[in-house]
């Protein structure tokens, strides 16, 4: 007969995110205001990131089957916007301006001051997961600089000696 | 027309171009990533940077993107301008910052539009001292490999791969300096059109995985201009052989088939030329042991076999060349010529070719299908059963976006531009089937329902185009709106098309096919065309070539024919193994000729090692009636000098010369083919399918490798450390041997590889085209034997609805792309690829069953038992089968028939 036909599996590594009723509910809602719901992935992916901290691959499945796009198109989004988590992050989040002004007004010393601080480069979040720390482009308070952010605050004419100061606010 | 001004110089080109189209289309220089003739323009690369000036007098210009810029009448640009030739030198070098500069190790060197590029802009050293991104890679399955840091992030790769072949499991991912090319996690690749991402990209990230193993330079190869042995669509194909094996096949350009691309059976599947054991020498038997013959044995064994008969039969082959299949008719008489093609099949094909022939509707080339504006598709999955047919089909599909794009004067080359306009747009396109299709995420609306229920709609669509086309009886109301819903998408339309093939193994759906053709054509819609998809890649040929059918030819046995020469054919994958059996235990004699050692083969007590494709010449007929020939890509006893392999037509015709008074006197191919015109004449025409023998350019054969060549002198040391005289080849115009003429500029269409100076990989095609993208210079390779008359009537046999019946289940007819096709599912990749094949029934049939999702199942049919696992769908109708067909050696001959023992569990 025949030669034997080889049997290949393909191993389901989805990482056991669930989606939240909450999250599906919110993700359908902005669904409908869209024509064409690869419109919905950037609000989608807030939205996960939002109860979430982060968007896990399996949560990009998720949004793919809810949206009814390919998960291409979502990983795509997500991959494209730094803002979007895909690694766990710290319960805060430190973004600090690296843009022209900011080098100026001297953001490096900013950074070494923190790095200091919180014993992590840029890209690394703290061992006890309190802090996350991010470079980011020009926030748009140049005359302001050094500029950085923690969560949705902005803290404007930074100096190294406030910093602790200012984290002291995050617990 | 245009006139534009290069460098000086006036050249009249085609206003419609953008300039890098119109500098390539007249034969100049400029180097570009991005851009893809198939693929359009977005300026993403910069690579084709020119200089334009405003007017004659302007001496200052503005770079611009060449493939951005319209060839409008009156340009003046200039490509040698200092400052636009640094820049493109500068592109490079950024493209190339993170690139690791790995060609040695690089299975695309030597056939790498990057290395060609870098070396056209003059950009020869680096500069960029620093770290490089690096990416981990992707396991993408058994076709392709991914070597992600090769990338430079032209985009071509998922722009050909989502936006033109619309698979849904590749992007890019990241932004900036960090992009990234690939599924969104490793996994093999969905697109039973993944392989041109090796040809697409323009670097090494994806390659051939099948030629990895047994790697070698493209210039150390052997090519021959070759066709597509693996489905009746018949694309033209460029294998590539080094130490006697074939070791890749890329996409041999032709303007009227397959142009850039193919499907991936037809890519991946030649591994059934290279299997161990393929029959190497002609072999009998002494009592139970193999005994193999050299050729005057051979010959003599089968002539004293066939002096000591009764009555000789011979059964051809549709995967057999027309030559082959000839030489065949010739040595056993017209009377005892069989086709071996089972009955209902060769039917089918008959009324195909009936309808091509005298319907009055054209029938499309591959290349036309792409501009149909709303299609009917009956009965078949065509992504399954003429893969590259359904790549057609979705650029037809998207012709909807290009219409709205162009009432805006936007050109068809702006592609993102259209793409921006059309968003998900799509002309109409209706099919039906028994289950789903490959084709459901374009389909306006998919029928699935049993065969006579699919003809029935047909039928119907037809009647409500033109009422004096025979009407259904008794088709319910919501079916009877779907059919005028259809019938006035079609009217509407201004060139529709009509798809329906022999493989759903129901004639009513050609019928039904045919009349809403003619309908259309009876009301105005002159334009309508037709498609009729055939099961291999000479299906075509030997229905016009003629004969009686398999069943004929097993009932010829059993009436008293004592011997049989069997071509080409393993008979028990078309009709039952019981009926096979039965008549090849009560033959005297059974000779096989092939190049497989199939199942057919273990009975044969003669058996002639015939060449496959790789090794042998002979001309096949596709779908439409184009005959093309392909050409022996080497001779494998260079290697093993005790390898005795011939074409099949060889054989035959070395049999008959000694044995026959009636011997055809062919002694070569050219010979043959004008005894086929002179005693064919509706196949004369495959005379002009290709140059004869004598053809030369400046008086020299056409070289089968590259002039680069290597090793040659070493490559057979061990056998003897004296080269011998290169093999002869007395067939064809080709040289076994980089000696020979290669000049793209030759007036020639036959072309073994493509390559022109300076242009190594397969972008060389630029310089055959008579315009980038267009008809090669000389002609595209084939001719069509086929004119269209109009004589022909309504077909009015409509078959009753279907009715389940308790406990019987219809077969449904699944072929599969990878699995399917007799030859490539030898081939280890392929099976990889197909994985486990199941059967297919209704949810509601298995609960009666008792049986449960993925469990195993049985039945018999036909003295054979098979157990396969079980899959649901909620599409297929209660009471039929789904049934993969040609794979796990489910015969042909099951589609329609009843299968009465389907069991949970092992029979
Ligand atoms: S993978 Fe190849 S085709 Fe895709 S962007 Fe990179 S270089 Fe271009
Ligand atoms: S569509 Fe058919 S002829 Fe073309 S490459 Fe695929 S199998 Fe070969
Ligand atoms: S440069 Fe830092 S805020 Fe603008
Ligand atoms: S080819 Fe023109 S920008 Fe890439």
């Amino acid at each position: 007969m025949n030669q034997p036909i080889k049997i290949v599996t393909v191993s389901d590594d989805s990482d056991g995110f669930v989606l939240s009723d909450a999250d599906a509910q919110a993700i359908e809602h902005e669904k409908h205001h869209y024509e064409d719901p690869r419109a919905a992935s950037i609000e989608a992916l807030k939205i996960v990131q939002k109860s979430h901290g982060w968007v896990p691959d399996g949560a990009i499945k998720a949004i793919s089957d809810l949206l009814g796009i390919p998960a291409s198109d979502v990983e795509g989004v997500a991959t494209f916007y730094s803002q979007i988590y895909r690694q766990p992050v710290g319960k805060h989040i430190i973004r600090y301006c690296d843009s022209v002004v900011c080098h100026i007004t001297g953001f490096e010393d900013i950074v070494t001051e923190l790095e200091k601080q919180l014993k992590i480069k840029p890209g690394q979040t703290t061992p006890d997961g309190r802090f996350t720390l991010l470079p980011t482009c020009c926030l748009g308070n140049c005359d302001k600089g050094p500029t950085m952010m923690v969560n949705d605050d902005t803290h404007v004419r930074l100096v190294p000696s406030n910093l602790a100061n200012i984290l002291e606010q995050y617990q | 027309m245009a006139t534009i001004h290069v460098d000086g110089k006036e050249y009249e080109v085609d206003g419609a171009d953008n300039l890098l189209q119109a500098c390539l289309s007249l034969g100049l220089d400029v180097p570009y990533f991005c851009w893809h003739p198939a693929l359009g323009s977005v300026g993403a690369c910069r690579q084709c940077a020119v200089k334009q000036y405003k007017d004659a007098d302007d001496t200052r210009g503005r770079l611009v993107m060449s493939c951005m810029a319209p060839a409008s009448d009156g340009s003046y640009i200039s490509i040698e301008d200092e400052e636009a030739k640094a820049f493109r030198e500068n592109v490079v070098e950024w493209l190339m910052s993170n690139h690791p500069h790995d060609c040695p190790v690089c299975e695309e060197g030597g056939n790498c539009h990057l290395q060609d590029m870098t070396v056209m802009t003059g950009h020869n050293s680096r500069r960029y001292r620093f770290a490089k991104r690096t990416h981990e890679n992707q396991e993408l399955g058994p076709f392709v490999s991914h070597e992600m840091n090769r990338c430079i992030a032209c985009y071509r790769c998922t722009r050909y791969y989502k936006d033109y072949a619309d698979g849904t499991d590749f992007g890019v991912y990241g932004a900036n300096n960090n992009v990234y090319f690939g599924r969104p996690e490793s996994g093999t690749l969905e697109s039973e059109f993944a392989g041109n991402l090796v040809e697409v990209c323009p670097t090494g990230v994806f390659t051939d995985k099948t030629h990895t193993e047994r790697y070698n330079r493209k210039w150390d190869m052997q090519f021959a201009p070759s066709i597509c042995q693996q489905c009746s669509v018949g694309c033209n194909i460029s294998p590539g052989e080094r130490y006697g094996e074939v070791r890749r096949i890329e996409n041999r350009y032709n303007g009227d088939v397959n142009h850039y691309f193919l499907c991936d059976r037809g890519r991946f599947g030649y591994g059934y030329t290279n299997l161990e054991t393929r029959p190497k020498q002609p072999f009998t038997y002494q009592g139970e042991e193999q005994v193999s013959l050299n050729t005057e044995q051979a010959v003599q064994t089968a002539s004293d076999i066939i002096k000591s008969s009764t009555r000789v039969i011979g059964i051809g082959s549709p995967r057999a060349s027309l030559e082959s299949n000839f030489a065949l008719r010739k040595l056993v008489g017209a009377d005892n010529f069989f086709t071996g093609i089972e009955a209902g099949e060769q039917q089918r094909l008959e009324k195909m070719l009936q309808i091509l022939k005298t319907s009055g509707v054209y029938t499309p080339t591959l290349r036309e299908i792409e501009k149909y504006d709303a299609v009917v598709i009956l009965g078949e999955d065509i992504t399954q059963t003429a893969a590259r047919v359904a790549l057609s089909v979705r650029q037809a599909v998207k012709g909807k976006a290009r219409e709205m794009a162009a009432v805006q004067s936007v050109a068809e080359w702006q592609i993102a531009a259209i793409q921006n306009i059309g968003q998900h747009a799509k002309y109409p396109i209706f099919t039906t089937h028994t289950d789903r299709t490959r084709l459901d995420d374009v389909t306006a609306w998919h029928y699935s329902a049993p065969a006579a229920d699919q003809a029935r709609l047909g039928f119907a669509i037809a009647h409500a185009i033109d009422p004096s086309a025979p009407a259904v009886k008794d088709l319910n109301d919501e079916l009877q709106k779907k059919a005028d819903f259809i019938a006035s998408a079609l009217k509407q339309s201004r060139k529709p098309l009509i798809i329906s093939g022999s493989q759903a193994g129901e004639m009513a759906l050609i019928d039904a096919a045919a009349n809403i053709a003619k309908a259309l054509k009876s009301q105005g819609v002159d334009e309508v065309g037709m498609t009729l998809v055939a099961r291999e890649v000479n299906s075509m040929g030997l229905t016009m070539l003629g004969g009686k059918s398999l069943d004929e030819a097993l009932s010829a046995i059993s009436e008293g024919a004592d011997t049989a020469i069997v071509l080409e054919n393993d008979l028990y994958q078309r009709v039952s193994a019981q009926r096979v059996d039965q008549a090849l235990d009560q033959l005297k004699h059974l000779i096989v000729v092939d190049h497989q050692y199939s199942d057919t083969s273990k009975k044969a007590e003669l058996v002639l090692s015939a060449g496959s494709f790789a090794e042998a010449d002979g001309t096949v007929v596709n779908l439409e009636g184009r005959a093309q020939r392909f050409f022996q890509v080497y001779d494998p006893s260079y290697y093993k000098p005790d390898t005795l392999v011939l074409a099949a037509w060889r054989w035959l015709h070395l049999v008959s010369s000694v044995n026959n008074a009636q011997a055809s006197d062919a002694a070569s191919l050219d010979q043959l083919i004008a005894e086929i015109a002179s005693d064919m004449p509706q196949l004369a025409g495959i005379v002009e399918a290709a140059p004869n023998a004598d053809f030369r350019i400046h008086g020299q054969k056409m070289a089968r490798s590259p002039h680069r060549y290597s090793g040659r002198t070493a490559m057979r040391a061990n056998i003897s450390v004296h080269e011998p005289r290169q093999p002869q080849d007395q067939d064809s115009p080709f040289a076994f041997s980089m000696e020979g003429n290669n000049n793209p500029k030759a007036d020639r269409n036959e072309v073994a590889f493509a390559w022109a100076p300076g242009w190594n990989s397969p972008q060389a095609w630029n310089k055959f085209q008579d315009e980038v993208g267009g008809h090669l210079r000389n002609g595209d390779p084939g001719v069509r034997l086929i004119e269209v008359s109009n004589q022909g009537e309504y077909f009015s046999e409509i078959p009753a609805s279907f009715v389940a019946t308790e406990g019987q289940w219809q077969v449904a007819a699944n072929y599969r792309l990878f699995g399917s096709d007799e030859l490539s599912q030898r081939s280890a990749v392929i099976q990889e690829r197909a994985g486990q094949q199941a059967v297919t029934i209704h949810p509601a049939d298995a609960k009666l069953l008792g049986v449960n999702e993925h469990a195993t199942v049985s039945f018999a049919w036909g003295g054979q038992q098979w157990q396969l696992p079980l899959s649901f769908s909620e599409h297929i109708c209660s009471g039929t089968i789904g049934l993969p067909l040609g794979t796990n050696g489910l015969p042909a001959s099951l589609a329609g028939q009843m299968i009465d023992n389907l069991q949970e569990g092992h029979a």
